[in-house]
């Protein structure tokens, strides 16, 4: 497209990047096919092109309003529309940046700014949140069904391995998480343990910064990256070979650490070993896959891999952090068929769930239809478990899932965890 | 902004989307043809006919110009807005009313992805085979509107083939049942003519569809050339050995690079050009071709033959296709894409001559086009940033198009005249035949309010551009002063 952008921006690194993605956009409208809001609403509005455009039409300095920002909201960046354009246009990085100049220009109202305040100040801090959740789980039956419903469960988190093993690989905390499912990261310590990996943490860590990164909070953002490298620093300079995350989402924040902090005289260089670092647990657990198979051969008493009767059904929802944000497409998928678990065909599986970090608070309406569609086309093969890679998305669709016969749904390392043990 | 339609509207219709701020406007601004761009007075979104209904009513009585869109995917500019007119967009009407497997047929809106009748379509082992690029996008309402093709469509036939039956709502409201469940209908063909009308006769609000069995076995094979007239040769040869393959598709070095580039499908990079080739039916039909084709394409010089050996594969070299334009995007941002029609055996003639004009003009010209139908789809790069270099890449482009004339074709396969290709109307017909053209729209359309000045050019800007066609030294209007 062609572009003539203002001079307020023009020269500057984001007028700069943003320029060279709307140039690479020719407008043919592909991803309109694939963007969930666009498949609800049938509005240009809602779609990548449309915002796309609005974004554009801001960045070369025309007047914008509430309006705009209406329709950049509804965003889910989900970037399902980077998987289907075939001009390689970086919308997720577009949308980051014309998000932050948009949240510059248009003051938002009281009641918004007090709902975002809140989960920037609430969800990233794990102890906060962590008494939050458990008040919510004792009262769980007294709260209103909006918030009733994102209370979840526990499920027992089992023993961390000690840290016996030469080669040591580190492991993002993260923020809700720790709070909401403390056995996946301790699952993932397990299963690595038996590929001969200790996955440590890193005391100070925790939430990777996507929360705050989300809600248009760079300065906040910049803050928690910074944390978390010093954190990490120690570890990585005795040798840990890997920053491991076990939620996709905030996978994708890890990777793009070094971008964010490139301008940065003190963390550049140090953020940018941190997301050269960076391998989501399906990377690492692939690319130990000998190793994997003769585990699994051991168990194989106890899990005969072809016997059907033993043999259990799972719909794995892909997270779009995990197939679009880090395109990582059908690695879990084969190590759960490795593992001896039958995938069901789960239908429009390129679709979002209406997780999307804060989206579901913050955009209900929207979240509840996509979430209504993920679940039905999640049971359409009848699974016996639902598998995912985010907390976020396994939190989301737990509480769309009917109460009466509720499908179990655990992060995806969980099985492997359960089928090694 | 026009007040007491906009009042109309609200009155009318309460619950229709109007948005007539420029702020949300502008993303409508243009579609895919985005070197051309106006700004509407509003744009709405019809939910319902009874909604189209009530806006066609308001403009005629208004006597306010409207242009219709789908999902803004043309590549003529037949869908860009007037700024003194309503843009009525039809992405919101998309449902699927019916799926017959009996009868094979499906009844959509108009807002239907061309993809997602296939996918509606796939439990019974049916498809709707017309398939243009854009495909999982593009709505059925344009496709009638456009006529649109498809790298399938040699076999499977155009739009206009694949389509029963159409509800059109007139400019005053009345709707129109055009076709019927049957293969013929008694009377002057008003399907055939609504087909390719580009919004210019009345607004479709349904199309009936026919579905097609899926083949029962299918063979795609790459062949990869030496050089262009290589490839162009071997698809003469193809067809002349009496072989009609379900899509028979080429593509130059440049366009085989940036795919490659893009969607990694394993295109051989060593290669001037590049045929893909997709035969279907029975097992032994396929086995038949597959052995003629396979003879053909290395008697022909072909330097690699591939098969693919699975759907994935399959798929992947088809996606890598249909992905090329915007693929295209990366080795230029901003270029043309043409669309002609010659006749098959010209072939290698016509794209030598355009890689000669294309040097002359000092321009790269790319090309990716459905080979086995003759339509070549030329695209011309140039950089939007250099003042003037756009005009020139329409210059070009419509050169381009004056030699598919000249060799006996059409200036459109399948994308439509739009506001693109009229000064070559002027010179693919006679002012005889332009005449007759409008005439047609007067009957629809008395006061010229539906999509005036697309598609056909008025008699009398041919006279002005001076691309009025002569023939045999007749010169119409001789009287008529030029230039």
């Amino acid at each position: 497209m062609q572009t003539n952008l203002a001079e307020w921006i023009k020269d500057t690194p984001e007028g700069i990047e943003a320029d060279a993605i709307l140039r690479k956009c020719v407008h043919c409208g592909f991803c309109l096919a694939t963007c969930p809001t666009y498949q609800l609403t049938g509005d240009e509005l809602d779609s990548p092109r449309g915002r796309i455009y609005l974004m554009k039409e801001m960045l070369e300095g025309n007047d914008v309003t509430a309006k705009t920002q209406h329709h950049l909201d509804r965003c889910l960046t989900c970037r399902a529309c980077e998987t289907t354009c075939p001009s390689g246009v970086q919308y997720g990085r577009l949308v980051d940046i014309g998000r932050e100049v948009i949240e510059k220009k248009v003051p938002r109202g009281l009641g918004d700014q007090l709902k975002r305040s809140l989960l920037k100040n609430t969800l990233p801090h794990t102890a906060l949140f962590s008494i939050g959740l458990g008040i919510g789980r004792a009262v769980k039956g007294l709260l209103p069904d909006g918030i009733g419903k994102y209370v979840t469960s526990r499920r027992d988190e089992g023993v961390w391995p000690q840290p016996v093993h030469a080669r040591k690989m580190l492991v993002l905390a993260g923020c809700v998480q720790p709070a909401m499912a403390p056995s996946i990261n301790c699952a993932t310590a397990r299963v690595l343990d038996k590929l001969g990996i200790s996955l440590i943490g890193a005391d100070k860590a925790g939430c990777c910064g996507a929360i705050a990164h989300h809600l248009n909070d760079a300065h906040d953002a910049h803050a928690y990256v910074k944390r978390n490298i010093d954190a990490w620093w120690p570890a990585i300079e005795r040798g840990a070979e890997a920053i491991v995350v076990t939620a996709s989402g905030c996978g994708t924040m890890v990777a793009e650490y070094g971008h964010l902090l490139r301008n940065d005289p003190v963390y550049a260089v140090k953020a940018a070993r941190v997301s050269a670092l960076y391998r989501d647990v399906s990377q690492v657990i692939a690319q130990e896959r000998t190793q994997l198979s003769a585990v699994l051969k051991s168990k194989a008493d106890i899990y005969p891999v072809d016997a059907e009767v033993t043999r259990q059904k799972v719909a794995f929802q892909s997270p779009c952090s995990l197939q679009h944000g880090l395109k990582i497409r059908g690695v879990v998928e084969g190590l759960l068929r490795d593992a001896g678990f039958d995938l069901t065909m789960v239908p429009d599986g390129h679709l979002c769930c209406g997780s999307a970090g804060t989206y579901s608070l913050l955009q209900p309406e929207m979240s509840a239809q996509l979430l209504a569609n993920k679940v039905n086309a999640l049971e359409s093969g009848s699974p016996d478990i639902i598998a995912t890679a985010n907390i976020g998305c396994m939190a989301h669709i737990e509480s769309g899932l009917n109460a009466s016969s509720r499908t179990p749904i655990l992060h995806w390392v969980e099985l492997l965890d359960r089928r090694l043990a | 902004m026009h007040a007491p339609l906009l009042a109309d509207f609200q009155r009318i219709t309460p619950t229709l989307k109007v948005i007539a701020d420029t702020e949300r406007l502008k993303p409508f601004e243009t579609d895919a043809f985005i070197s051309h761009r106006a700004l509407p007075l509003c744009a709405v979104l019809p939910e319902s006919e009874a909604q189209v209904v009530e806006i066609l009513k308001a403009c005629n009585a208004r006597g306010v110009p409207l242009v219709t869109r789908g999902a803004g995917t043309g590549i003529s500019g037949g869908a860009i807005p007037l700024e003194n007119g309503v843009l009525a967009v039809l992405s919101r009407m998309k449902q699927i009313l019916a799926v017959d497997p009996a009868a094979r047929t499906a009844r959509v809106q108009p807002g239907v992805a061309n993809a997602a009748v296939t996918k509606a379509a796939a439990p019974f082992g049916l498809f709707y085979a017309p398939d243009p690029s854009s495909q999982i996008v593009c709505s059925i309402g344009g496709n009638v509107a456009e006529n649109a093709g498809g790298v399938h469509c040699l076999k499977y036939g155009l739009t206009v083939h694949n389509v029963l039956r159409i509800r059109v709502v007139a400019l005053n409201g009345d709707i129109l049942e055009i076709g019927s469940a049957a293969l013929d209908a008694p009377g002057y063909d008003l399907l055939a003519l609504m087909h390719g009308s580009e919004g210019l006769l009345g607004l479709i609000t349904e199309v009936t569809v026919k579905l097609t069995p899926e083949p029962e076995y299918i063979e795609t094979l790459l062949a990869a050339f030496p050089s262009v007239t290589d490839a162009a040769n071997a698809v003469n040869s193809i067809i002349g050995a009496g072989v009609i393959p379900a899509a028979l598709e080429m593509m130059d070095k440049m366009v085989i690079n940036a795919c490659e580039k893009f969607m990694s499908a394993g295109f051989p990079l060593d290669a001037e050009a590049l045929l893909l080739i997709e035969l279907d039916g029975a097992p032994e039909e396929v086995a038949e071709y597959l052995a003629t084709v396979e003879a053909i394409l290395r008697a022909s010089h072909a330097q690699e033959i591939r098969r693919a050996c699975d759907d994935t594969e399959r798929e992947k070299l088809w996606k890598s296709r249909k992905g090329a334009f915007a693929a295209l995007a990366t080795i230029c941002p901003d270029y043309y894409t043409m669309d002609g029609t010659i006749p098959r055996r010209c072939l290698p003639e016509v794209l030598a001559r355009y890689a000669q004009l294309g040097a002359e003009f000092g321009m790269m010209i790319a090309n990716v086009f459905h080979a086995g139908d003759g339509n070549l789809h030329p695209v011309i790069f140039y950089d939007a940033a250099k003042p003037g270099e756009m005009a020139r890449s329409e210059e070009l482009g419509g050169k381009l198009l004056e030699i598919c004339i000249e060799v006996g074709g059409t200036i459109t396969g399948e994308h439509g005249v739009g506001i693109e290709k009229l000064k070559q109307m002027c010179v693919q017909f006679r002012e005889s035949e332009l005449a007759m053209f409008h005439v047609i729209k007067a009957v629809f359309d008395p006061e010229g309010l539906l999509n005036p000045g697309r598609a056909v050019p008025e008699l009398k800007r041919c006279s002005e551009w001076g691309g009025m066609h002569v023939r045999g030294g007749e010169i119409p209007r001789a009287d008529m002063p030029r230039f």
